[in-house]
C-alpha cells in the first residue's frame, strides 16, 4: 500500500508540472510519464496477479506512456507548432487552481465512504486532483495539444479511480475501456493533425465560425 | 440468435463495403443492410426471444421498444444514402458506407445491452465512429464542428465511464460480487451504497446527458448537425441519442431499485425543462435552417427527459415519444438536406422562395414542421399529449405551464425559419445553384416515407407497439 501511495504521490505531482509548464514537450513527457507510473500500478495492487492484470499494466503503460505521446510529439512536429503555451488560464492560478484542488481532493476522499481496505489509499483523492488538472488544462489553454493532454490527464484520473474495482469487476471490461480509450486519444491526434491541414496552426481560438 | 445477428450483419456489411473496389457500387450495399436490419428487427418485435436474465445482451423489452424505430430510419437514410452519395461522386464514399454500417451495427449493440461495460463500450464506440461521418464534407467548418463534437463528446463519455465505475463501486461497497449486469445491480436494491449511488447517478445523467444533447451539455449539437450530411443528422438525431436515452432508462431503474427514484426524477424534470427553455430560446434566435433542426433536437430530448422522470406513464410516453420524434426528425433532416443541396447554403438570409426551386422538398419539410411542432394527427401531438397526461396526473402544474410555454416558443422559432427558406422569390444565385440539384424519387421518398410513418403512427398506433412499450415499462418499473 506505502508503494502505491507513493506512486500516486508522484502522479498528483506530475500534475502539478503539467498545470506549470509553458511548453508543449514538457507537458507530453509529464503526462507520458504519468501514464507509465498508472502501468505499475495493478501490480502492486494486486498481490497474487494472473495475466490479465499484467496485461492492463502493459498495455497502460505503452499506451498512455509511448503511444499517444508519441503521436503528440508526431503531430506537433509536423504541424511546426511553437512549442510555447498560450494560457487563457495563466500559469500561477492554474498552479494554485491544482495545489488547492488536490487539498480539496484529499479532503473529500476523507468525507466518501470508502470500503476499509481503501481507506488509507490515495487511489480516490490521486483520481479527483488528475480529473481537476485534465479539467484546467482542457478549458485554460489553447493549442490544441495541450487541450488533449488534459484530457489525457483527465482520463488518467478516472483510471485510477477504476483500479478500485480491478480486482471486482471482470478484467474484459477493463480491457475494453483501455482499448476504447487509446482508440479514442488516436483519432483525436488525426484531428489535430487534420485542423492543422487546414487552418495551418493549432489554434482553437481560431475554431469560432460556427455560433450564433 | 436473430438478436445477434442484428449485430453482426451490418458489421459484416461494413468490411464487405470496406474491401468494395468501387464508389459507384458500394453505397447499394446500404440499402441491403438496411433492409435485412429492418427485417430481423420487426421479426423480433412480433416475435421477441427469450432473454437469459444474467445475459450481458440480449434483446429484452427495453430494446424491443425503441430498435426498431431505429432500424426503420436507418433503413430510410440508406435509401437516400445511395442518391446523396451519387451526387457527391466527386469524394470517395468508402469510409462513409463503411462507417455507417459500423454505426447501426454498434447502436444495436447498445440497445441490447444489459451490462454497464457492454453499454459504454458500445456508446463509446459509436460516438468514436462518427467521427469520419460528421467531416465528410472536409471543409474548415466540419473540422471545426468534428473537433468540437470530440471534445464535449469525449469529455461527456468519459464522464459516463466514471458514472459506471462510481455504480460498480456502489455495488461492491454493498456487498456485490461485481456482476455489473442491470438486473443484478437492481436486485442489490436497497443495499446498495446511496451516496456512491447518487454520485453515479450525477455523472451518468451529465454522460450520457452529454450523448442525448440535453442542456446545458448540448453545445456540440447545432455544430454536428449544421455541418454533417443530412443522412448523419438523422441518424444521430433519431439513433445515438435513442441509445444514450436508453442508458438513462435503465440506468434510472438500478437507481429506483436502490431506493432514490426520487431524486432521479427530480433531476431528469429539472434538466429537462431547462432543455426545453435553452432549445425554445435558441430557435427564437437561429438563422440557419439546419441549426434549427438541431435544437428542435434538444427540445425533444427535453421531453424525453421528462417523460421519463413522471413514473410508468411517463416512460410509456417518452417510448412513443421516441418513435415519433425519430420518424419526424428523419423527414425532416432529409428534407431540409434536399434544400441543402440545391440552395448551396443553410442560411435564412441566403435562402428563400424553395417552394419554387424545390417544391415537393419543401412541401415535406412544410409537414414536418407541423409533425414536429406536435400538430395533430401526426405521432409527436399523441406522445407529447400523454407526456402532459403523465405531468398533470403527477401533479406538476407548474410544470405543465413551462412545457407548453417552451412548446409555443418553439413553435414561433421553427415556423420563423421554416417559412422564410420556403416563402417569397428566390434570389438569382439559388436559382443558379438550384440548377444542379434535381428532386428524385431517391430523394424524396425517404423523407416522404419517414413522415408517412410518423402520420400513421398518430392516427393508428398499431397494437404491437403499445403492447412493446407496456413491456418496456414494466421491465423498467418491476412490481414488487
Amino acid at each position: 500500500m506505502r508503494d502505491l501511495n507513493l506512486l500516486i504521490g508522484l502522479a498528483m505531482g506530475l500534475n502539478l508540472v503539467a498545470l506549470g509548464s509553458s511548453r508543449l514537450p514538457s507537458i507530453i513527457r509529464a503526462t507520458a510519464l504519468q501514464g507509465v507510473l498508472l502501468g505499475i500500478m495493478p501490480l502492486l495492487l494486486e498481490h497474487d496477479f494472473g495475466w490479465q492484470v499484467v496485461a492492463v499494466a502493459v498495455a497502460t503503460a505503452i499506451g498512455k506512456g509511448v503511444v499517444i505521446p508519441g503521436l503528440l510529439q508526431r503531430a506537433m512536429r509536423a504541424a511546426h507548432i511553437e512549442r510555447e503555451v498560450e494560457p487563457f488560464i495563466g500559469f500561477v492560478p492554474s498552479l494554485l487552481l491544482g495545489a488547492f484542488g488536490t487539498i480539496a481532493a484529499l479532503a473529500v476522499a476523507r468525507s466518501l465512504p470508502l470500503l476499509p481496505e481503501h481507506a488509507k489509499s490515495l487511489l480516490v483523492p490521486g483520481a479527483l486532483a488528475s480529473m481537476l488538472t485534465g479539467f484546467v488544462l482542457l478549458i485554460g489553454r489553447v493549442k490544441a495539444i495541450s487541450q488533449v493532454c488534459g484530457y489525457l490527464i483527465f482520463e488518467n484520473g478516472i483510471y485510477l479511480f477504476g483500479l478500485l474495482l480491478i480486482g471486482s469487476t471482470p478484467l474484459l471490461v477493463e480491457a475494453g475501456v483501455l482499448l476504447d480509450l487509446t482508440v479514442g486519444i488516436f483519432v483525436i491526434g488525426i484531428i489535430v493533425d487534420r485542423i492543422q491541414r487546414a487552418f495551418d496552426s493549432l489554434d482553437t481560438r481560431k475554431l469560432t465560425v460556427l455560433r450564433e | 440468435m436473430r438478436e445477434l445477428l442484428l449485430v453482426f450483419v451490418p458489421l459484416a456489411g461494413a468490411l464487405v463495403a470496406w474491401f468494395w473496389p468501387s464508389d459507384r457500387g458500394r453505397p447499394w450495399l446500404l440499402p441491403a443492410v438496411g433492409a435485412v436490419h429492418l427485417v430481423l428487427s420487426a421479426w423480433l418485435l412480433v416475435q421477441p426471444p427469450t432473454v437469459a436474465p444474467n445475459a450481458w445482451m440480449g434483446f429484452d423489452a427495453v430494446a424491443r421498444a425503441v430498435l426498431p424505430v431505429v432500424s426503420l430510419l436507418f433503413f430510410a437514410c440508406s435509401i437516400y444514402a445511395v442518391t446523396y452519395l451519387g451526387l457527391r461522386a466527386e469524394r470517395e464514399n468508402r469510409v462513409f458506407v463503411s462507417v455507417l454500417m459500423l454505426v447501426i451495427g454498434l447502436l444495436s449493440a447498445g440497445h441490447q445491452a444489459r451490462h454497464l461495460g457492454v453499454l459504454w463500450i458500445a456508446t463509446e464506440g459509436v460516438t468514436l465512429a462518427a467521427v469520419p461521418l460528421l467531416h465528410f464534407n472536409g471543409t474548415p467548418r466540419a473540422f471545426e464542428a468534428t473537433w468540437k463534437y470530440l471534445l464535449v463528446g469525449g469529455t461527456g463519455i468519459a464522464l459516463s465511464l466514471l458514472g459506471s465505475f462510481c455504480l460498480g463501486y456502489a455495488s461492491m461497497h454493498g456487498g456485490g460480487s461485481g456482476d455489473l449486469t442491470f438486473v443484478a445491480l437492481a436486485a442489490q436494491g436497497a443495499a446498495l451504497s446511496r451516496p456512491w449511488v447518487l454520485i453515479a447517478w450525477v455523472l451518468l445523467l451529465a454522460g450520457y446527458g452529454t450523448k442525448m444533447g440535453l442542456a446545458p451539455m448540448h453545445t456540440w449539437k447545432p455544430d454536428a448537425y449544421g455541418e454533417a450530411p443530412g443522412i448523419v443528422g438523422a441518424l444521430l438525431a433519431g439513433g445515438v441519442t435513442t441509445v444514450a436515452f436508453t442508458a438513462l432508462l435503465r440506468v434510472r431503474a438500478v437507481v429506483g431499485a436502490s431506493g432514490a427514484g426520487a431524486i432521479a426524477d427530480r433531476t431528469l424534470l429539472a434538466i429537462g425543462l431547462f432543455s426545453m427553455l435553452v432549445a425554445a430560446l435558441f430557435l427564437l434566435g437561429t438563422r440557419n435552417y439546419k441549426r434549427m433542426l438541431a435544437y428542435s433536437s434538444v427540445e425533444h430530448m427535453g421531453i424525453l427527459s421528462i417523460g421519463a422522470s413522471l413514473g410508468p406513464a411517463g416512460v410509456f410516453a417518452a417510448l412513443f415519444h421516441v418513435w415519433s420524434n425519430g420518424l419526424t426528425k428523419g423527414a425532416l433532416f432529409l428534407s431540409s438536406a434536399n434544400i441543402r443541396r440545391a440552395a448551396d447554403s443553410a442560411s435564412i438570409d441566403d435562402v428563400r422562395g424553395m417552394s419554387v426551386l424545390t417544391p415537393r422538398s419543401a412541401m415535406i419539410f412544410v409537414a414536418g414542421l407541423f409533425a414536429v411542432t406536435a400538430s395533430p394527427p401526426f405521432g409527436p401531438f399523441f406522445s407529447e399529449l400523454l407526456v402532459l397526461r403523465a405531468a398533470l396526473g403527477a401533479g406538476h402544474y407548474a410544470a405543465v405551464a413551462v412545457f407548453l410555454v417552451c412548446l409555443l416558443f418553439a413553435f414561433f422559432g421553427l415556423s420563423r425559419v421554416v417559412f422564410a427558406v420556403v416563402d417569397g422569390r428566390p434570389r438569382p444565385a439559388t436559382v443558379a445553384a438550384s440548377r444542379r440539384f434535381v428532386e428524385t424519387a431517391g430523394s424524396l421518398v425517404p423523407p416522404a416515407l419517414l413522415l408517412g410513418l410518423s402520420l400513421w403512427l398518430g392516427l393508428f398506433t398499431p397494437a404491437v407497439l403499445r403492447e412493446s412499450w407496456t413491456a418496456a415499462v414494466a421491465q423498467l418499473f418491476p412490481t414488487p
